[in-house]
């Protein structure tokens, strides 16, 4: 399910790092060793080998991080990203997997087109790279894909991102059918009457701003939808991107029913509100929106209790000019892969809302698990999935530094605090960076 | 948990140290008196027989209207030409905006000239933003989408002021499509900034949910415009009531419940509107013409208050603009 391109596997040993795996119980200050992309010493101290050391005095080894959602752009929109840049753009954010939505041009709605995509990733993908394929046909929410075969084809998931599957008879189909394919639908509840025009959340700042709002109602009335279709076919559901409070206490009654409902939340909803929204400034239009203060303290909480078991950047390229134009004539989306980890460590782990551990596991083994991925562990045996974080240092996010394409981000200009030193993907060193 | 603040303390300020006047939100009550002020004397000053002021000479004003409008971008060019300034002014239609240039490319071209004031409309909110980075002028904002027009605002508090006298403590009634009214929010903000009190009135599907945020009250029921001292009415877009974008079911219905009447009015209220009026609609023709509608006024504090918004944005703060405007016309 996922592909990467085919590269010798590297020999490394971290000295000295705090070696921290919440899920494997370990939190000690210890080396790793790696020969031929494996983990095959976890100890104090451990023989080099003549391998290359990396001094980890001072910073974090943990499980490399995985992003369940992320946009490639490819095919159609290479201008913006490709799978070399945008796997590339991973490994700098201390990823060792990503999936990539279908909502490309062409839709990834057939084995051809997946077919492609799955050859060009084991040409050039730094990280490993999984691709959901579409629900509908064109996304158009009018016919199913031939989900049965694009599974066989190597599909990671199923999910029309970008839009909503509006017909809830479709919708249901897709459920019915998806019991054969073994792969999790995965939603993006919009309730597109509702959201219309919208360019930001309803509340008092759109009123004030004289934004057409998009009310957090248009979410959670199709996360119930969703919730009700998934829990009456007994099959697995994902949430993509939630946003709204009604939405997590949604989710967190479903689990608690005993549905197999997951979700993930976006650094940007879990760090910003509508207020940032003061500014105009187009790479603060992303759908969902950013919400009020209560609905990010909902995210936050769910992702602290676990239902929310998944950080997604929902990482979004835009070309330069697409975004450099009045706030209601650009497009929805911001980028998130290079930045994820610091805005996280800046805005909850820093100020005390969630707990570094938390954070990693919700990074890691939490997407991984959520799509059946083998999650990454710092373990004997275990393939070479790790970052190497340094949870003091302080940068400022600049334009001509993203590997990605494109440079839409909401963090532009901000100083954060924690940076990616090294990423092992599968074995292999994908990033390093001395300084952040 | 902690406590949750604000990440947007540590995002980079919205914009440079440039002045611009983009939002009523940019202004303090304070520049909203020297405003008010400096209008004030030009006016004395035009009642002089030499109406042409040399206060701006060799400076350039470009007004780049991306929307039609009558009474706004000739009161702007008629100020800018009143201080003696060079104006240039910029339709979208015929231009090469309607060979798809975006705006960013626009700004840019009319910036090579060195434009020392953008007065820019524009249908889509954010485009004042836009034009303030991308440019080195400073940036009036004559109407973004259904944001702000902060020289209405200024030019609708310079007429109440002159009428009644005061601001602090008047009691405004805003009434009709509060919604989709640029004219609205700057209302209220400026109204609020300067201690007057403010109802919006109107269908409960074109007062915004939440507006109430803004230190306003609102009610749904016409009667709430008894209690005010100035009943501010608002256009009617009929562009609001196509299929499938009805807000009120029919203009009829809105005119009967929300229409302003002579019979709904008390002696004495003052009625004002921005313009254009859909007589018949949201205004009555016998109250549009009435001795207490302020209609008139706020065009003629249109120009003095403009001609006091370039002349601000260009001297840099706070003057004596009287002795200065005493000094140039003597």
């Amino acid at each position: 399910m996922l592909f990467v391109r085919e590269a010798p596997r590297d020999d490394l040993v971290v000295r000295g790092a705090r070696v921290l795996d919440p899920a494997e119980g370990i939190d000690a200050l210890l080396d790793v060793r790696v020969d031929g992309g494996v983990i095959v010493g976890i100890g104090e101290p451990l023989e080099t080998n003549a391998h290359r050391v990396v001094d980890g005095t001072g910073l974090v080894l943990a499980p490399a991080f995985v992003d369940p959602h992320v946009h490639l752009r490819t095919p159609g929109r290479e201008d913006e990203e490709t799978i070399a840049s945008g796997t590339r753009a991973a490994a700098a954010g201390g990823y060792c997997a990503i999936l990539a939505m279908p909502n490309t041009e062409p839709v990834v709605d057939s084995a051809a087109v997946l077919g492609a995509l799955v050859e060009q990733a084991h040409a050039e993908a730094e990280v490993p790279v999984g691709f959901l394929a579409a629900i509908s046909k064109g996304q158009q929410g009018g016919e199913l894909t031939e989900m049965a075969e694009l599974a066989d084809a190597g599909a990671a998931g199923f999910s029309d991102d970008g839009r909503p599957v509006a017909a809830a008879g479709l919708m249901r189909r897709a459920f019915q059918y998806n019991a054969i394919t073994g792969r999790r639908i995965a939603v993006h509840c919009e309730e597109p009457t509702l959201s219309r025009e919208g360019q930001m959340h309803e509340g008092a700042v759109s009123a004030e701003l004289g934004f057409a709002g998009y009310p957090s109602v248009a979410e959670s009335l199709m996360v119930g939808r969703d919730l009700g279709i998934a829990a009456y076919e007994r099959q697995p559901i994902h949430l993509l991107h939630l946003s709204a409070r009604e939405s997590v206490e949604l989710l967190r009654r479903a689990q608690a029913d005993g549905i197999e409902a997951t979700g993930e939340a976006t650094p940007h909803h879990l760090c910003l509100t509508d207020e940032a929204v003061r500014t105009l400034d187009p790479n603060l239009k992303m759908n969902p929106p950013l919400r009020a203060s209560e609905d990010r303290a909902a995210l936050i909480e769910a992702l602290r209790d676990g239902t929310i078991a998944a950080v997604a950047t929902d990482h979004a390229p835009h070309a330069e000019h697409e975004k450099e134009v009045p706030f209601e004539e650009a497009p929805f989306g911001v980028t998130g892969l290079e930045t994820a980890f610091a805005a996280l460590n800046t805005h909850l782990v820093e100020p005390g809302l969630i707990g570094l551990e938390t954070l990693l596991v919700r990074m890691s083994a939490g997407p991984a698990r959520i799509f059946g991925l083998e999650p990454p562990r710092i373990a004997l045996g275990a393939p070479a999935n790790l970052v190497l974080l340094d949870t003091e240092a302080t940068w400022r996010v600049e334009r001509d530094r993203f590997r990605s394409r494109s440079a839409n981000s909401w963090l532009l200009g901000a100083t954060l605090k924690g940076a990616v030193r090294l990423t092992v993907a599968g074995g292999r060193v994908v990033h390093e960076a001395a300084t952040p | 948990m902690a406590e949750i603040r604000l990440v947007r303390e540590t995002l980079p300020p919205a914009g440079p140290a440039r002045r611009h006047l983009i939002s009523i939100s940019d202004l303090t009550r304070d520049d909203v008196e020297r405003l008010l002020a400096t209008a004030r004397s030009f006016e004395s000053a035009l009642e002089r027989e030499m109406k042409k002021l040399p206060t701006l000479r060799g400076r350039t004003i470009v007004n780049l209207f991306f929307e039609s409008s009558t009474r706004t971008s000739s009161s702007f060019e008629l100020a800018a030409k009143r201080l003696s300034a060079d104006v240039m002014s910029v339709k979208a239609a015929g231009s090469s905006i309607d060979k798809g240039e975006s705006l960013k490319d626009t700004a840019l071209t009319l910036d090579a000239y060195g434009p020392d004031v953008i007065v820019i409309r524009h249908p889509h909110i954010g485009a004042p933003q836009l034009v303030a980075v991308v440019t080195r002028a400073h940036v009036v904002n004559a109407g973004d989408g259904k944001h702000q027009h902060p020289t209405q605002a200024l030019l609708d508090l310079y007429a109440i002021e002159q009428e009644l006298g005061r601001i602090e403590g008047v009691h405004v009634a805003i009434v009709g499509d509060v919604l989709h009214s640029r004219v609205a929010r700057s209302n209220v903000q400026a109204l609020v900034l300067c201690g007057a009190r403010v109802t919006l009135v109107g269908p409960p599907t074109l007062l915004p949910r939440g507006i109430e945020a803004m230190g306003c009250e609102t009610s749904t029921s016409i009667d709430a415009i008894r209690d005010a001292d100035v009943v501010y009415v608002l256009r009617m877009q009929r562009e609001r009531m196509e299929a499938g974008e009805a807000y009120v079911p029919s203009l009829r219905e809105y005119t009967e419940r929300w229409g302003v009447t002579p019979e709904r009015l008390r002696p004495g209220q003052k009625v004002m509107h921005p313009g254009p009026m859909n007589r018949g609609v949201e205004i009555d023709a016998r109250v549009a013409d009435a001795q207490d509608a302020l209609i008139v006024t706020q065009v003629r504090a249109g120009l003095v208050v403009r001609m006091a918004v370039l002349y601000d944005l260009l001297t840099h703060g706070p003057v004596a603009v009287e002795a200065a405007v005493a000094e140039e016309v003597a």
